[in-house]
């Protein structure tokens, strides 16, 4: 009893970071970081962290590592959890800093053909630091503001640090610069090619949601109808569309002429179109039938006329589930889009396949995590306005 | 006077209001009493076209309801439910003010008409016009709905069950509130309730209904003397026979009054002092 006394038992605030600390320290240790190859369709041999980087970077690291495991143990604060997420913050950029002057070191050694790819290690390094960022930004019940400056931040500081050139060693970065001509241009097609399947969706699938609210015996068939195409795998529907679309085309070559064909943005926009229908057409029926009858029969008691009823209140108390919708359906448009690149739609997808094509992983990653950050970035951006809406209707 | 003339509703063949008569002379506080099921909500909501009725006919003031649009007619009658029935994205000004603005009222006067009916209901203007729902209690709640339902100053106002989801205490001060504002403005209150308690402090007049039909009209004394049937001696007999305590006496402006000489069974002296002056 004396013993403990003095001593105070030794507490764990948080099970998240250790986890985290313990499974970036494994993979570090067994793992490769980077991995060098002779060539960019090979792949590569694994060279662990304290091996291919710096040692002051590797030493940063694992300090930086320490100190974040060591935020657990004291007892939480607002200030401990943005200090955990500065600390967070770092490493990660250290991280990828690190992954560039391994690079750039190994490359100096190698021969000019021989490829440097991202290992096992990094991601799993990578992806600890942007979960504890994650961790500690919950935990500090970080703001919109908040949010959005941390990212902005490490943002800033990853396109200062491929400014000054650190990644250009990296087999993913010397991918870029060969297809830098049309990066630009496939992200825009791809976020040309959402937009242009969610715009349509909304416009049909809300209005059809809000008339199988209205007739509810008409929700089992829609539904089925929906359900059915949601169940038709991606590359089957893309495929199904060709032959009616170029049928089309012939058939009224002006439809032709406006760029609509069996292969191209046409059949990828009606197929995402489609898919996005079910989750819009779903969340507007959830989203109004989940008003309060009892406040609509109010509404319908003070004297409001159907619209205004529909305007003024089963929208506003309907918006966060169909934000919450627009949200799912935005996430996986922009995934199914990678797919579309199949019919020749264009977009990241041509970089994955493409990829896949000449078995260069690196060329897929190329594809994939610009696909990744998007989806991220709207999944983000309509999650910060569903938060807005829903601190006004908060109930 | 709202007069209700051989009113009939059914659904699906069956019929909750059957051949209903009454009239509600002007200025009375009118309280549709009985068991769940018996068409009292059904009733009240077909003085507001909000249930359409089969047959019968309906005249507000010697209108006939159906003579205009639901919406005009509405905007013309307070009509109060639930705490639940506030709309929770608007603040308790924008709450108070939907009728009048739904009749364009000016900008000034809705204000002022807020800040009226909020010390009428005693909440501080200041304090709760920009409050929301979720941040009031329930009976700051319940009041909020009383003031939304005066606001455009109706003649008559109909209330269903609108404290059933508030406390004792709070149910007991929200029914001396309405006691007083009916006592004041001297409008018109349809009034449905389950609770024979609420039914005998509150009513001029009381309606008891049974299967869709009349049992029994009368004011409070005669439903408690004079019983017209077994089930409304039952009724109200049942209903008391269960509450505990007599707290109907603070409301009324002269405590329960000397009591008639009790002629039969032990609850109807609890059922007199219920009721807020003697009659």
């Amino acid at each position: 009893m004396g013993a403990m006394a003095r001593f105070p038992a030794i507490r764990l605030y948080n099970h998240v970071v250790p986890v985290l600390v313990g499974a970036a320290a494994a993979a570090a240790a067994t793992c490769g970081f980077v991995a060098v190859a002779p060539n960019r369709l090979v792949s590569g041999r694994p060279v662990a962290l304290w091996l291919a980087a710096d040692p002051r970077l590797s030493t940063a690291i694992a300090l930086l590592g320490a100190l974040l495991l060591a935020t657990v143990f004291a007892a939480p604060r607002r200030a401990l959890h943005f200090a955990a997420v500065a600390i967070a913050g770092m490493l990660l950029l250290l991280i990828l800093a690190a992954a560039g002057q391994a690079a750039s070191s190994l490359a100096a050694l190698a021969p000019p053909l021989a490829r440097i790819s991202l290992g096992a290690a990094f991601w799993v390094l990578i992806g600890a630091a942007g979960l504890a960022v994650i961790d500690g930004l919950q935990r500090a019940r970080a703001g919109i503001l908040a949010q959005l400056a941390t990212v902005a931040i490490i943002a800033a500081g990853f396109a200062a640090m491929a400014e000054a050139g650190l990644f250009d060693a990296l087999s993913l970065a010397r991918e870029y610069h060969t297809r830098q001509a049309g990066f630009a241009g496939a992200l825009t097609r791809h976020i040309v090619l959402v937009a242009a399947a969610i715009i349509p969706a909304m416009l049909i699938g809300f209005p059809l949601g809000v008339a199988a609210v209205r007739r509810p015996h008409r929700q089992g068939p829609l539904f089925a109808v929906l359900n059915l195409l949601q169940t038709v795998p991606s590359i089957a529907l893309f495929g199904l569309l060709i032959a009616p679309l170029s049928g089309l085309a012939t058939a009224v070559p002006s439809l032709a002429q406006l760029g609509i064909g069996g292969i191209g943005m046409a059949p990828a926009i009606i197929a995402l179109v489609l898919y996005a229908l079910l989750p819009v057409v779903r969340s507007t029926v959830a989203g109004i039938s989940g008003v309060d009858r009892a406040i609509v029969d109010a509404a319908r008691g003070m004297g409001m006329t159907r619209y205004q009823r529909f305007w003024h209140v089963e929208l506003p108390l309907a918006a966060p589930v169909l934000l919450a919708g627009l949200r799912i359906v935005t996430v996986q448009a922009i995934g199914l889009a990678v797919v579309a690149a199949l019919i020749g739609a264009g977009g990241l997808g041509s970089f994955v396949f493409e990829g896949l094509g000449q078995y260069a992983a690196d060329l897929v990653l190329l594809g994939a995590l610009p696909a990744i950050g998007l989806a991220l970035a709207a999944d983000f951006l309509l999650q910060s306005a569903t938060v807005l809406l829903h601190r006004r209707t908060a109930t | 006077m709202i007069d209700l003339d051989h009113v009939s509703k059914r659904y699906d063949g069956r019929a909750v209001v059957d051949d209903l008569s009454l009239t509600v002379p002007d200025g009375a506080f009118c309280v549709l009493l009985g068991p769940s099921g018996c068409g009292k909500s059904t009733t009240l909501r077909m003085i507001n076209r909000l249930v359409p009725f089969d047959s019968g006919i309906i005249h507000i003031g010697g209108e006939d309801v159906r003579g205009v649009s639901p919406e005009t007619l509405r905007r013309r009658i307070g009509y109060a439910i639930q705490s639940i029935g506030l709309f929770p994205h608007w603040s308790v000004e924008d709450n108070i003010a939907t009728v009048p603005r739904l009749l364009n009222w000016a900008r000034n006067r809705i204000r002022d008409r807020v800040t009226e009916l909020l010390e009428l209901l005693r909440l501080d203007p200041e304090n709760y016009r920009h409050k929301y729902p979720h941040q009031l209690s329930g009976g700051e709640q319940q009041r909020v709905g009383v003031a939304r339902a005066l606001a455009a100053d109706p003649e008559l106002l109909l209330m269903d069950e609108p404290f059933g989801a508030v406390d004792p205490i709070t149910r007991d001060a929200l029914q001396s509130e309405i006691a007083r504002i009916h006592a004041a403005t001297k409008k018109t209150i349809v009034f449905v309730t389950h609770d024979i308690e609420e039914a005998l402090r509150l009513a001029t007049v009381i309606a008891i209904l049974e299967k869709g039909g009349l049992a029994q009209w009368g004011t409070p004394l005669e439903i408690v003397d004079q019983p017209a049937s077994g089930f409304v001696r039952d009724f109200v007999g049942g209903e008391t026979a269960a509450a505990s305590n007599c707290s109907g006496c603070a409301g009324s402006p002269s405590g329960c009054g000397p009591a008639k000489p009790l002629r039969v069974s032990p609850y109807r002296p609890r059922l007199r002092c219920a009721m807020r002056w003697p009659r």
